[in-house]
């Protein structure tokens, strides 16, 4: 199981170190907590920023977009799940927010230097003593929550120093939680013991996100989590939530309307924060590929059907086709030939 | 007076009925009692703002008893060891192993008992919403347990109203969230139910609510009567139309 995690973790790891390397280039604060990595490890491999404005015809967006420089106490928490790698923004927009990378370098030490970043790496923390009370949480969390508060409130994040001149935002990142490796058996089992320590922990986390400025990117692999009661809350209880579903080994990998790219995006869930409506994209189909230098997002984009049958690829079509492809369904607007109705 | 409204939301937000009806009682002079368990109070206030009211005010003149579940909870979890000399938190429940909100319905019926020098036209108690109650360790029982405790002190005895939000799905694996949605079911007065479009994603229509009114519950016995309309929201606005009139269409 673990091994199948890995390389479907691909592209989930790149969207993590995204979110982080975006965060060293604004010059954010960083908080990293792992189980599985160390942290100094994820970030030695963030990759490098491309500051060159010759390449932005080519290049997406950041997809998490933190908007909190402008409010008093923005949140987010920005939900990964594993099983597919990340993408980039599509290239449709034209406003240029965030910053681009080149995948195939990592960043450089001196770039990252003058950063100041903390570390939560499980195995070394389990041996430290705790005081905290629990409320019946699973331990790794509750003891990953208080590092954040402490962080939080030390650094000043929440507000409480008003002799801090300079306002920063904490991004933090928290790889594959709820997975084995932090203690939690609900991936491993369908009756496990405490199936409310991963949503009370998200509580707290949203709670003290939402009194500071702090953004947050967690992924979870939810493909091995066998109780979906649990995904629903999770996806109650969070912001953004968005789904990668990668190709590999699944049956879409040979199917020729996919081939040009290396994954899904589904979009399951966008903040409506402090208004009535939420800003939704016009597209909800989105594909993602990872190419040599670049990941990026598109729309989804069926290629042209050469064969006999009379056959059209436009991007009207798209929603409905691939809302018919997603759903298993035969019948198409693009006429293939070897798809019945 | 004394009605109790369901608020149900499936593949959609439902949130938007949440602000309307806030700033609904507010607007006509009552005492709201807020237990708002999802968001913070910022984002109730900027959007009960683009609406027109503001929540500091009614706060500051005590028309609105707020709790802000998300800074109880963390008070609760960074709290000090020592026993406060206070009273104990409304969501205990969390930290204790026996699942009991009796210290959340005390929080509500303090709230809404009404004190000698009130001049409220009513009484409400607003929830945002009861699914968050579950993920954090409550069980359905004691949750239901908690709404009709709610519903016998709030709309039988002090003759106010109760509007709530659930969530539900069609295809949920959720059990016990859909034994609550179901089981409140029952017992409204009035049921508003939005859902997202059979047919998916659309720009110009968001959703459909079906408005249910519980006439099988009166004395009369007449069959419920549903509407269903169409809607539209807007930053400062809901537009509902029937169906298949939307602005879009016409």
């Amino acid at each position: 199981i673990f091994t199948e995690e890995d390389t479907y973790g691909l592209y989930s790891n790149l969207l993590f170190k995204y979110f982080l390397a975006e965060g060293v280039v604004c010059g954010h604060h960083l908080f990293v907590a792992s189980a599985e990595e160390h942290p100094d490890n994820i970030l030695k491999e963030l990759p490098a920023p491309l500051l060159d404005d010759s390449c932005r015809n080519e290049l997406g967006e950041e997809t998490t977009a933190v908007k909190s420089e402008d409010l008093e106490d923005s949140m987010k928490i920005a939900w990964r799940y594993q099983n597919l790698p990340k993408m980039e923004a599509s290239p449709t927009t034209s406003t240029k927010f965030g910053h681009y990378y080149d995948v195939s370098k990592t960043m450089s030490p001196e770039l990252f230097q003058p950063i100041k970043w903390h570390s939560f790496y499980l195995p070394e923390e389990l041996s430290l003593q705790s005081k905290m009370k629990t409320c019946n949480m699973n331990g790794a969390y509750t003891r990953l929550l208080q590092s954040i508060q402490k962080i939080i409130y030390q650094e000043g994040f929440d507000g409480s120093d008003p002799q801090k001149k300079q306002k920063n935002i904490l991004r933090i990142g928290i790889q594959s939680l709820g997975s084995m490796l932090w203690g939690d058996d609900i991936c491993s089992s369908d009756a496990p013991e405490d199936i409310h320590s991963l949503t009370k922990f998200l509580y707290v986390l949203r709670g003290l996100l939402r009194k500071s400025l702090s953004a947050c990117i967690i992924t979870v692999p939810s493909h091995l989590i066998q109780n979906k009661a649990i995904m629903e809350r999770v996806t109650n209880l969070s912001d953004i939530v968005v789904g990668l579903e990668s190709f590999i080994g699944s049956e879409r990998e040979t199917n020729p309307l996919y081939k040009d790219y290396h994954g899904l995006v589904h979009v399951h869930q966008i903040p409506r924060l402090n208004s009535l409506i939420c800003d939704v994209s016009d597209t909800k189909d989105l594909a993602f590929r990872l190419k040599r230098k670049l990941f990026t997002i598109e729309r989804l984009h069926l290629p042209p059907d050469l064969s006999d049958t009379v056959s059209q690829a436009s991007k009207q079509d798209l929603a409905e086709s691939a809302k018919l492809l997603s759903s298993g369904c035969g019948a198409m607007a693009i006429g293939k030939k070897h798809l019945d109705f | 007076q004394g009605k109790f409204t369901l608020l149900r939301d499936t593949r959609t937000d439902g949130s938007f009925l949440v602000h309307h009806f806030l700033s609904f009682y507010l607007r006509a002079g009552c005492k709201v009692c807020f237990v708002a368990l999802l968001q913070s109070f910022s984002h109730y206030n900027t959007v009960a703002q683009k609406l027109g009211l503001s929540l500091t005010a009614a706060k500051e003149r005590g028309q609105l008893v707020f709790l802000e579940g998300l800074k109880s909870c963390l008070d609760l979890f960074f709290g000090e060891q020592e026993e406060q000399s206070g009273p104990p938190s409304p969501l205990q429940f969390i930290s204790e192993s026996a699942s009991n909100l009796k210290a959340l319905f005390d929080f509500v019926r303090t709230s809404l008992t009404p004190a000698d020098s009130d001049s409220w036209k009513g009484l409400v108690l607003l929830v945002d919403d009861l699914s968050v109650l579950l993920s954090l360790g409550a069980t359905p029982v004691a949750v239901l347990d908690f709404i009709h405790y709610c519903r016998v002190t709030v709309c039988s005895q002090l003759k106010g109203n109760i509007v709530l939000l659930v969530h539900s799905n069609e295809d949920s694996e959720d059990e016990e969230n859909e034994l609550v949605g179901n089981s409140l079911c029952h017992d409204s007065d009035l049921i508003l139910w939005v859902e997202g479009l059979a047919t998916g994603f659309c720009k110009d229509v968001h959703g459909q609510i079906k408005i249910i009114r519980r006439m099988s519950l009166e004395l009369t016995a007449e069959p419920d009567h549903i509407q269903i309309y169409q809607y539209k929201i807007q930053d400062r606005n809901v537009t509902f139309f029937a169906r298949g009139l939307s602005a879009a269409v016409l």
